[in-house]
């Protein structure tokens, strides 16, 4: 028997039911639940980094440049899962030059491009700008060489210039803030406008996934922020990690809200696909599901999230609490990925059978490969933060929304 | 009184056509505004235009079609990979369903329910629909799957990313990834032989000519008799796909 089709064969003999015969191998594998996830992360921190901004939360202003650099280094990875992928990778440039204009897919390269560069790019660099005119007169050696190619030339650091660097930068949060939505809100769309697929289509796609990624990027730079101010053996600023527990808190409610709607909308039409996908979500979704996303994702950091609005223990158990809470989030947050990517192939388009998955360790599509996609953005967030110290920054309090 | 209302009533018709028809003017002047109506769009095939038609009662299940599909073609032995294939169906006294396809049928059938049970048992080949406003086609990102001037649905493998959107949107299953030309293959309705005069494998070998193809705009082409005629049906018609593959007979459990 050829290898290749080693595992072909294997899925083959665990068919549950009817299924078409080419539906045996999933079309989509764990690279495609990772595309999702990284870009919630992305959306979600910087939609964080413009509560600061615009609406002036100021109690989170120690987070708002971490917010960006994680959003940064997440964007730069974001397309690769997408890329590596593919069937021909060499022409995934295809998209970009003859895009087809009746896809949703088809548009992606032009947000990606548009927010990675018009909105992320700009907004840390006018944030860093004068940092950098000032930094590179003290750094040696590389650093130097990088803040200077960096800051393009514009030297002048006065106050004046900051000034401007802040007007500029607020006008790239406020395109940003809609630009955000559109990148989430458009991979939701992905999903959601494939008719064929009745776990996939619904209008509500788009919108659950923006609030997801709010979710999950809200509590991924909760994470960073707390890690980043242990390393640095820092105290943490109290005032405002609660208040992005209480952000996250908000989000997470309006999440769940809008998920039990769908399913609840779901179940009341109960249409033709009905059967198949309760029998989907009370088995082969059973864990990932109900116990991951659902309860250890959503209830177990509500509970949590909703106690500590209300008694505060000691700053140690509540760091303890959110720290803990954070990482089931981003876990949840992933198995909804999960369960919406891998969960929507695995029942037959026929509705009469399922096919099974299993992730395997090594190879492309394999565990190993994906986590690797997931620990380049950390360290590209650690170059980041060693190039672009938001400690070293002089502190100037951004100008109030106008 | 009634002059004030009257002229209020005017100025109501006359504000509200000025912005239907400035609608109107805006919407057309932006040509790609059809992407979004892309399944809202009327079929467009004036000259020949192709669609197939299966007779569910001819059908034997000797599986031939899926047969010489897969030789004529250069489609991988592998049960994996279909451009066509024959289902077996059947319904239980009890009102369960059955529903197998060994290997695409290829290899003959053979029955798993105790005659006892059996209520009705029938045949239903399937493959590309070639459907007139086919998800596949809306959703490639570069327009490698499209849809001939003659109403075929064909993949360019030249350019085709193998990003597989079109296998997600097919909700008949049509699509697989060719496991060495790694991009997306389908049904081509033997595009090569109608361009010589000649029929599509499947149904040059299917020994009862339950399955046939031709041009839907001749009034006169068998398939337009056979759709004209019959009591013919469409798979999930509520998808709005535009399906151009007529069953006869079909069953309502036939997803
Ligand atoms: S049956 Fe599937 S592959 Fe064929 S045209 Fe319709 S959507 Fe496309
Ligand atoms: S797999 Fe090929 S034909 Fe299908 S949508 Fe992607 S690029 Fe188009």
């Amino acid at each position: 028997m050829n290898p290749q089709f080693e595992h072909l064969y294997e899925a083959l003999s665990k068919v549950d039911g009817y299924i078409y015969p080419n539906e045996i191998e999933l079309s989509w594998s764990i690279l495609i639940v990772l595309y999702p996830f990284i870009t919630g992360l992305v959306a979600g921190a910087f939609i964080l980094a413009s509560l600061e901004r615009v609406f002036n939360v100021k109690a989170l202003r120690p987070t708002y440049v971490i917010a960006l650099l994680t959003a940064f280094a997440f964007m730069l990875v974001a397309t690769m899962p997408l890329i590596f992928h593919l069937g021909q990778p060499l022409r995934a440039w295809e998209i970009m030059i003859t895009p087809h204009l009746t896809s949703a897919m088809a548009i992606f390269g032009f947000v990606y491009l548009w927010y990675l560069m018009v909105v992320l790019l700009l907004e840390i660099w006018f944030d860093y700008r004068a940092d950098m005119v000032v930094w590179s007169k003290d750094a040696k050696g590389l650093k130097k060489w990088l803040y200077k190619a960096f800051s393009l030339g514009i030297n002048d650091a006065s106050p004046e210039s900051r000034k401007w660097d802040d007007k500029l930068g607020y006008i790239v949060t406020v395109i940003g803030i809609p630009s955000a939505f559109l990148l989430h809100g458009y991979v939701g769309f992905i999903f959601g406008s494939i008719k064929a697929n009745p776990w996939w289509s619904t209008v509500m796609m788009p919108v659950i996934f923006l609030f997801s990624a709010m979710v999950s990027g809200i509590a991924l730079v909760m994470l960073v922020f707390m890690v980043l101010n242990y390393v640095r053996r820092q105290k943490i600023d109290m005032l405002c990690l609660d208040t992005i527990a209480k952000y996250l808190f908000y989000i997470i409610i309006i999440d769940f809200t809008l998920e039990s709607l769908d399913q609840i909308h779901r179940f009341y039409e109960a249409e033709e696909s009905f059967e198949i996908i309760s029998l989907l979500m009370s088995g082969k979704l059973f864990v990932t599901l109900l116990i991951f996303q659902i309860l250890l994702g959503m209830i177990i950091p509500l509970i949590t999230l909703g106690t500590l609005q209300f008694f505060k223990p000691k700053e140690k158990i509540r760091q303890a609490i959110y720290f803990v809470t954070g990482l089931l989030v981003l876990f949840g947050i992933f198995f909804m990925r999960w369960n919406v990517v891998i969960g929507g192939q695995l029942f037959s388009k026929s509705f009469y059978g399922f096919t099974s998955f299993k992730l395997s360790l090594i190879g492309p599509e394999g565990f190993l490969m994906a986590s690797i996609w997931l620990v380049i953005p950390f360290l590209i967030l650690a170059f980041l933060l060693w190039l672009f110290p938001p400690w070293k920054k002089t502190q100037h309090e951004h100008l109030p929304a106008e | 009184m009634k002059n004030v209302k009257e002229n209020q009533s005017r100025r109501k018709f006359i504000r509200n056509a000025g912005m239907t028809l400035g609608t109107l003017l805006v919407t057309s002047a932006i040509p790609s505004f059809n992407a979004v109506l892309f399944a809202a769009n009327k079929p467009k095939g004036k000259g020949v235009w192709y669609g197939i038609a299966i007779d569910i009662e001819k059908c034997i299940g000797c599986g031939n079609c899926a047969k010489s599909c897969k030789i004529e073609n250069d489609v991988p032995q592998e049960p994996f990979f279909f451009r066509n294939w024959v289902e077996q169906y059947t319904i239980k006294h009890d009102g369960s369903i059955v529903v197998e396809s060994p290997n695409g049928g290829i290899d003959g059938f053979t029955q798993s329910v105790p005659d006892a049970e059996i209520e009705k048992s029938f045949f239903v080949p399937k493959m590309c629909n070639h459907c007139a406003k086919s998800p596949c086609v809306q959703v490639c990102p570069v327009g490698a799957t499209f849809e001939t001037p003659d109403g075929v649905v064909l993949v360019d493998e030249k350019y085709c990313i193998g990003c597989r959107y079109c296998v997600q949107a097919c909700p008949y299953g049509c699509r697989y990834i060719h496991p060495t030309k790694n991009v997306v293959d389908k049904c081509t309705l033997c595009y090569h032989r109608l361009k010589k005069g000649l029929m599509p494998a499947c149904m040059q070998n299917c020994p009862t000519q339950a399955r046939i193809s031709g041009d839907l705009n001749d009034p006169e082409s068998e398939v337009s008799k056979f759709v004209k005629t019959k009591n013919v049906y469409v798979l999930k018609p509520h998808l709005n796909t535009g399906s151009k593959l007529y069953y006869n007979a079909l069953n309502q459990e036939v997803r």
